[in-house]
């Protein structure tokens, strides 16, 4: 008998990234039906013009640096950066923060540092960011959720809001977010950082119209989506389970020990995890697995790092969220974590 | 060195904000606009020259072992005179460059240029190297100064008035309007970036010209190097 002698890796990955990429946005879907269903048809248009603008200037990207473009378009990374990137910024905003927003996200945070694989940031984080710090108002001016508000825009009426500025009927974004008492009102999170600077009790916050049950009306259920869509990605093991764990028990545990001993000046942990971009933020955020750290240790560091991060900026930092800088401070430590948790080989090390 | 090399040394060379990568802290912080750009590198020009020529004069009375801190005295001296100058003249500049015009001081082109170049060099040439090297890095500015408040504010030569006089409000120039200012080009970060662009432009030129001087390769001659 004859003993065949197979080259390593022993182990295969049978999916390509395409494969990959398919399946992280085929998991998106229901995220992305809740949030069209809470905050309209806006989030199609940015979609749209997102993929459009990522499509455009990887080609460009591509042909410049003398690559086959049929060959960055087929691996669907690109498309997987643009629609994280539209559904991070807010539905009806105006069409060039999108455009911008992806095209630095492609250009210079993925190409410049050579392509696929070799971005040491998140591209569509760092796109997020790019445009919070340079258009912080657009990036803040989220739609009311549908159950609150007066107004309901169709799939054209929000194209022509998107690139003009104003609906058919002349309302403007600013209009369109006033509630039915004529105040406009901001996002869960931002309205509770606003209360508590004011001095109000976590109870008195959560008077105002806009939380639910567990968090924030439309958030809540949004993030319940999304965090739907992280478990199919665990169950067709896409992505493991150590940096959503860890970035979730990285941002509930503090958080939980600040509502323990002051229950009416913290954010509650269920508030803190169901509200915002978290369950985005955990499972299809934070484990983009070229910009995550490599072994399964520093997975779960990577993870608590980016859920502790959360936590601090969200409680003292000066924007509302705080999922992108999180992530952004996270992939700078990417390869220090790499250095001390590298795996022993089999064989060596000291109990060998 | 010759005077020609002087001036090729500080205007592309080795450029000292494209090269040597020195003063990088008033390069990112104050280019947010051509005319501050253009203030700061011009402050720093007169610094230069003024500290390399003195520098060059006393050279053979300054011991060797504290050289440095006589440098320093003579570019903290300098950049004074500058500053209470600025605040005389140009007071709306100087209120719009603020810290940074005291901070030439540690500006490490200067006391590079002092113990590189005019330590060794007699002071005509200290001069020139000076003049030379200051163009580069105001030139250097005023690129990324321009660079960042187009993107960022679609205007050039914004404020000029405030270091040229008022005729020179004249000079504005609205090349788009903006509604809201790209605020990333404007702040720190924008510098960065475009400061990378600029530098790795100002690479693929040199690479582009070595590929173009590449001479056929030479007839290989060998000489008998060992002694008999």
């Amino acid at each position: 008998m004859t003993f065949k002698l197979a080259a390593s890796p022993h182990s295969h990955q049978r999916r390509t990234t395409q494969q990959v990429m398919r399946w992280v946005y085929l998991a998106l879907i229901p995220g992305l039906l809740t949030l069209i269903y809470f905050f309209g048809w806006g989030v199609i248009w940015q979609l749209g013009l997102a993929i459009t603008t990522a499509w455009v200037a990887e080609a460009i990207c591509m042909a410049l640096r003398g690559r086959p473009i049929g060959f960055a378009w087929r691996d669907h990374t690109a498309l997987v950066t643009a629609i994280l990137l539209a559904i991070s910024i807010p539905g009806l905003a105006p069409w060039w923060l999108i455009v911008i927003g992806t095209a630095f996200s492609i250009v210079i945070v993925k190409h410049v540092y050579g392509g696929v694989g070799q971005n040491i940031f998140n591209p569509a984080m760092a796109g997020y960011v790019v445009l919070l710090i340079s258009f912080p108002v657009q990036m803040t001016s989220w739609p009311l959720p549908a159950p609150l508000s007066q107004f309901d825009l169709s799939f054209i009426d929000s194209a022509v809001l998107i690139f003009t500025g104003y609906t058919p009927n002349g309302f403007d974004l600013e209009q369109l977010r006033m509630g039915a008492d004529g105040m406009t009102m901001a996002t869960p999170l931002d309205s509770l950082r606003t209360a508590l600077n004011h001095q109000l009790t976590m109870g008195e916050a959560l008077q105002q119209p806009i939380f639910g049950s567990l968090a924030g009306i439309g958030w809540q259920w949004i993030n319940l989506a999304f965090l739907l869509g992280g478990l199919v990605l665990l169950k067709v093991r896409v992505i493991s389970w150590h940096i959503p764990t860890g970035m979730l028990l990285g941002l509930a545990i503090p958080a939980a020990i600040a509502w323990l001993f002051s229950p009416d000046q913290s954010v509650s942990p269920v508030m803190q995890l169901f509200s915002g971009a978290t369950m985005l933020g955990a499972f299809f955020i934070a484990t983009d697995p070229v910009t995550a750290a490599t072994s399964n240790r520093g997975r779960l560091y990577f993870g608590l790092l980016i859920g502790f991060l959360v936590f601090v900026i969200r409680t003292w930092g000066g924007y509302p969220d705080a999922v992108a800088f999180a992530v952004l401070l996270a992939n700078m430590t990417v390869p220090v974590i790499d250095k001390y948790t590298q795996p022993v080989a089999y064989g060596h090390g000291e109990r060998s | 060195m010759s005077y020609k090399e002087i001036t090729w040394q500080g205007l592309w060379e080795n450029n000292p904000a494209l090269v040597q990568l020195l003063g990088l802290c008033p390069l990112l912080a104050v280019t947010a606009t051509v005319t501050n750009a253009l203030g700061l590198g011009f402050a720093t020009l007169l610094v230069l020259v003024g500290s390399n020529i003195t520098v060059s004069l006393v050279r053979e009375w300054v011991p060797k072992e504290i050289r440095i801190p006589v440098f320093v005295m003579v570019i903290a001296t300098f950049v004074t005179v500058i500053q209470l100058l600025m605040n005389a003249y140009v007071y709306g500049l100087y209120q719009s460059l603020g810290i940074f015009i005291p901070l030439i001081v540690t500006n490490c082109a200067i006391i590079g240029r002092a113990e590189a170049f005019a330590s060794k060099n007699p002071w005509r040439r200290s001069a020139f190297d000076g003049l030379m090297m200051g163009l580069g890095f105001t030139l250097v500015l005023m690129v990324l100064g321009g660079i960042r408040e187009i993107i960022g504010n679609g205007t050039l030569f914004d404020g000029a008035e405030l270091l040229l006089g008022d005729w020179a409000a004249a000079l504005r120039i609205e090349l788009f309007a903006v509604d809201y200012p790209l605020l990333l080009a404007i702040l720190p970060p924008g510098a960065f970036i475009a400061m990378g662009f600029i530098i790795a432009i100002k690479n693929s030129i040199d690479h582009y010209r070595e590929q173009r001087a590449a001479k056929p390769a030479k007839e290989v001659t060998r000489a008998r190097v060992t002694a008999q």
